[in-house]
C-alpha cells in the first residue's frame, strides 16, 4: 500500500508538450509511472514519443479521461495558464490533481482550490515537487533514484528538504514521500497527509517536516496528539529566519509572533512528537524510533 | 510587495474609496509646495515606511503655517525608524475625526480562502484587540468568489455592532475595499483607522496593502510600485541577478539550492557557531535554486564576498534533479572566473546525484580555498571555525 497513488495509478501529464513537461514526464515513466496521455489545449491528436513509445495529447481533461480512463493529473502548465488547467482537471473525473507549477497568483490558487473541494477532487499543491511511492507511482518531479521503498511516510512542505530526508534514510525507504508544497495556500496540507499515513497499514513511521510561516504545524500538531497512533518524528527549518523577510517560498515567512519555528517545534513536541535539531539528527531519531518498534514486535 | 501608505491612498481612490487628499514630498521645499497645494490649515505630516510604530517613533506630526511644515517635514525626513531611512512623507489635511473602527480582508491560509476582519473599536493595534476583546472583532470566512457583495457587507456591519444610520455608508466602503482587494490580486487590504468624520462621511484614514508578487505578471502598472528603499545594496544587487538573497547579520556566507535546504542550513550553521569564539552566525540567505550553473555560482559567491562581514562561506548543495557534478563544476569555474576577487575560505557539501563525480572534481581542481566535507553537520562546524578564525 501507499497513500494517494499507487501502482495502478493511471497518470496524465497536463503541459507534457512544454520543455518541463517532457523533462519530466521522461523522467516519471522511468521510474515506473503509468503515464497514459498528455494534455495541451490545441495540440489533440498529436503525441510525443518518449524511447520510442508514443504518448497521446489531448485537448482538453475530459476527453483524455474518456479516452485513457486516468485518475491522476499532474500540472506543468506555465502561472499564467495554471487556472484553466486547474479547473478543467477538477470538472474532468480525475480524484487527484498535483500541481507542480511555481509561481501561480494565490487568488488563482484559491479559485480552483474552492472548485476542486467543491467536486471532492484531492489537489496537491501547488508549488510542490509532488510525490512519489518508490517502486509503484512518482507524480511530480521527486528524483526515483534517492530511495527506494519501505515503511516510513514523509510528509514536507520544502522540496530540497524532501529530497535531503529520503537520502538520509534511504537504508529504510519510503511508503510515500509527499510534498505538499511551500505556498501561502495549498490544497492538500500535513493533516491530511498525516491522516493518510495513519490509515496506510504499509505505513509505520511518520517523518513530518515544517518550516516557517503560518500555523499548519502547530494545527497539524492537534491533530497528531489526538488522532495518530503511530510515531512521529519532526523537524522544522527556520530558527534563524528574520521576521517579515520572504525566504524564497512565499508561504516561508514569519509575520507576527505566530509561525516561529521555535513556536512549531514547541507544538509538536507537546504533542508527543520527537523533534530533530538537524536533518541528519532527526534522521537518527526516526532511526531510533524504527528500531523501537521492531523491539516492540518481536516482544 | 508592501505598498506604502500613499500608494494605497492612491489605489484605493481609483476604486472609489473614500480617502483623504495626499501629497507625498521628498524634501522639505516639496513638503511646502505640497501644504500650499492641499488648501489645509494644518497638515498631518506622516512618515512613508514599510513598518509599523512610526507615530511612536516621531513620523507622524500637525503642522500649520508654511515654516512649521517645512521644519517638522525636515524632522521626520531625518528619521531612521527600526533601520527604515525615511524618504518620503505624505502631507493630508488634518481630519475631524468622531470615531475609528477598523477593517482588513486577508488570506486564511487555514481555509485556503479570504477572510474579513472589522471591529468598531479601530484605532489600536489589532493584535491587541484581538487578544484583549476578541468579541470586538468580526471574523467572517469569504466566498472566494462572491466576496464581500452588498449581502455579505450588510452581515459584517451588523454583526460589527455599527449604528444602524452609519451601517449603509460602511457596507458600501467595504464592497468597494472588497474590489480593490480582487482586481490588484491583494494578499492584504487593511484600514486602520477606518473613520467617521465629524461630518458624519466614512473615510479610509491609513491603509495598508499588500500585492502578490506572483501575479506582477498581469499588473503592468505595478512597474511604479519598484521597491527602491528598505533593501540594502546586496538584495538590490543579487536581485538584480535573479538571485534570492536576503542579507543577515553573521560572518558566514551561505549558498544553497531550495529554500527549504537553505533555511535548515541556516539553522545548523547558527547552532554550530555557538561552539567556536565570537559564535559566528549566517551572514545571509541565498537560494540559487536548481540549475545551480557555473555562472549563477559566480554571481553567488560574488554577492556574498561583497559582503564585507563575511569571513566563510558554504555551499550546501542537495542534488535532486541537479547533478552534483555541474555544481562542482560550477564551482571551479565560478573560482576561475573571479579571479583575486576571491578571497575567502570556502567548505562545499554536496549530497545526491552524481555526488561522487562532484567531489573527484573537486578534489582534481585542489582549490587552496576549497574544503570539501561529507555531512552538512560537518561542513556548518567547519564554516563556523573558518569564520571565527578569520576574525
Amino acid at each position: 500500500m501507499s497513500i494517494f497513488i499507487n501502482a495502478s495509478s493511471r497518470v496524465l501529464v497536463q503541459g507534457m508538450t512544454g520543455k518541463e513537461g517532457r523533462k519530466h514526464t521522461q523522467r516519471m515513466i522511468m521510474s515506473g509511472t503509468r503515464i497514459v496521455g498528455g494534455v495541451t489545449p490545441g495540440k489533440a491528436g498529436t503525441s510525443v514519443l518518449f524511447e520510442e513509445d508514443p504518448v497521446p495529447v489531448f485537448g482538453a481533461m475530459a476527453d483524455a479521461v474518456a479516452a485513457t480512463n486516468a485518475d491522476v493529473s499532474v500540472v506543468f502548465v506555465p502561472p499564467a495558464h495554471a487556472k484553466a488547467a486547474v479547473l478543467d482537471a477538477v470538472r474532468s473525473g480525475v480524484g487527484l490533481v498535483v500541481v507542480i507549477t511555481e509561481g501561480i497568483p494565490v487568488h488563482d490558487s484559491v479559485e480552483f482550490l474552492a472548485a476542486a473541494r467543491d467536486a471532492g477532487v484531492r489537489v496537491i499543491g501547488p508549488n510542490c515537487p509532488g510525490l512519489i511511492s518508490p517502486g509503484k507511482s512518482n507524480v511530480g518531479i521527486i528524483p526515483a533514484h534517492i530511495s527506494g521503498p519501505g515503511r516510513i511516510g514523509l510528509v514536507s512542505k520544502s522540496g530540497t528538504l524532501t529530497y535531503q530526508m529520503m537520502y538520509e534514510l534511504r537504508d529504510h525507504g519510503f511508503s510515500t514521500a509527499v510534498g505538499i508544497g511551500g505556498d501561502p495556500v495549498v490544497g492538500t496540507m500535513h493533516i491530511d497527509v498525516l491522516q493518510a499515513f495513519e490509515e496506510d497499514p504499509d505505513t509505520d513511521l511518520i517523518v513530518m517536516i515544517g518550516e516557517i510561516g503560518g500555523d499548519a504545524e502547530e494545527r497539524a500538531a492537534e491533530y497528531i496528539a489526538a488522532n495518530i497512533s503511530k510515531p512521529v518524528i519532526g523537524y522544522v527549518a527556520g530558527f534563524t529566519a528574520p521576521p517579515g523577510k520572504t525566504m524564497g517560498h512565499a508561504g516561508a515567512i514569519i509575520t507576527g509572533s505566530k509561525g516561529t519555528a521555535a513556536a512549531k517545534k514547541e507544538a509538536l513536541e507537546a504533542a508527543g512528537v520527537v523533534v530533530g535539531e538537524t536533518p541528519s539528527l532527526t534522521a537518527q531519531l526516526a532511526r531510533d524510533a524504527i528500531a523501537h518498534l521492531r523491539v516492540a514486535s518481536t516482544r | 510587495m508592501d505598498l506604502l501608505e500613499y500608494q494605497a491612498r492612491d489605489l484605493f481612490e481609483r476604486f472609489a474609496v473614500p480617502v483623504l487628499s495626499g501629497r507625498v514630498a521628498t524634501t522639505p521645499d516639496e513638503a511646502v509646495a505640497a501644504y500650499e497645494q492641499l488648501g489645509a490649515k494644518t497638515a498631518v505630516i506622516k512618515a512613508q515606511v514599510r513598518i509599523g510604530g512610526r507615530g511612536k517613533a516621531g513620523g507622524v506630526k500637525l503642522a500649520r503655517g508654511a515654516e512649521a511644515v517645512a521644519a517638522t517635514s525636515a524632522e521626520i525626513l531625518a528619521l531612521d525608524i527600526k533601520g527604515h531611512r525615511v524618504e518620503q512623507v505624505m502631507l493630508s489635511p488634518a481630519a475631524d475625526i468622531a470615531e475609528e473602527y477598523y477593517f482588513s480582508i486577508l488570506l486564511d491560509r487555514a481555509a485556503g480562502g479570504y477572510i474579513a476582519l472589522c471591529s468598531v473599536e479601530g484605532g489600536m493595534d489589532i493584535e491587541t484587540l484581538a487578544v484583549e476583546r476578541p468579541e470586538a472583532l468580526v471574523k467572517l470566512g469569504l466566498d472566494p468568489v462572491v466576496g464581500i457583495d452588498a449581502e455579505t457587507a450588510a452581515r459584517i456591519v451588523e454583526q460589527a455592532g455599527f449604528r444602524e444610520e452609519d451601517r449603509p455608508r460602511v457596507a458600501d466602503v467595504l464592497t468597494k475595499l472588497w474590489t480593490v482587494f480582487r482586481d490588484s490580486d491583494a494578499t492584504l487590504v487593511e484600514v486602520n483607522p477606518l473613520v467617521k468624520t465629524a461630518g458624519g462621511s466614512i473615510m479610509a484614514l491609513d491603509g495598508k496593502v499588500t500585492l502578490d508578487g506572483n501575479a506582477e505578471f498581469r499588473h503592468p502598472e505595478w512597474a511604479q510600485y519598484e521597491q527602491t528603499s528598505g533593501d540594502v545594496d546586496l538584495e538590490r544587487q543579487a536581485r538584480e541577478l535573479g538571485l534570492g538573497y536576503v542579507k543577515l547579520d553573521g560572518s558566514v556566507g551561505i549558498i544553497g539550492n531550495g529554500a527549504g535546504l537553505v533555511m535548515s542550513t541556516l539553522d545548523v550553521v547558527a547552532a554550530a557557531g555557538e561552539d567556536f569564539p565570537g559564535k559566528p552566525r549566517p551572514a545571509n540567505f541565498l537560494d540559487i535554486g536548481g540549475g545551480a550553473s557555473a555562472a549563477v555560482m559566480a554571481n553567488g559567491l560574488r554577492i556574498i564576498m561583497s559582503d564585507p562581514q563575511v569571513r566563510s562561506i558554504f555551499v550546501n548543495v542537495f542534488g535532486g534533479i541537479t547533478a552534483c557534478s555541474d555544481v562542482a563544476t560550477g564551482i571551479v569555474n565560478a573560482l576561475e572566473m573571479l579571479g583575486d576577487e576571491a578571497r575567502l575560505p570556502i567548505v562545499v557539501r554536496l549530497d545526491g546525484n552524481s555526488v561522487e563525480v562532484g567531489k573527484a572534481i573537486l578534489a582534481e581542481a585542489n582549490h587552496p580555498l576549497i574544503t570539501v566535507k561529507n555531512t552538512m553537520d560537518a561542513a556548518a562546524r567547519t564554516a563556523a571555525r573558518l569564520a571565527a578564525e578569520g576574525n
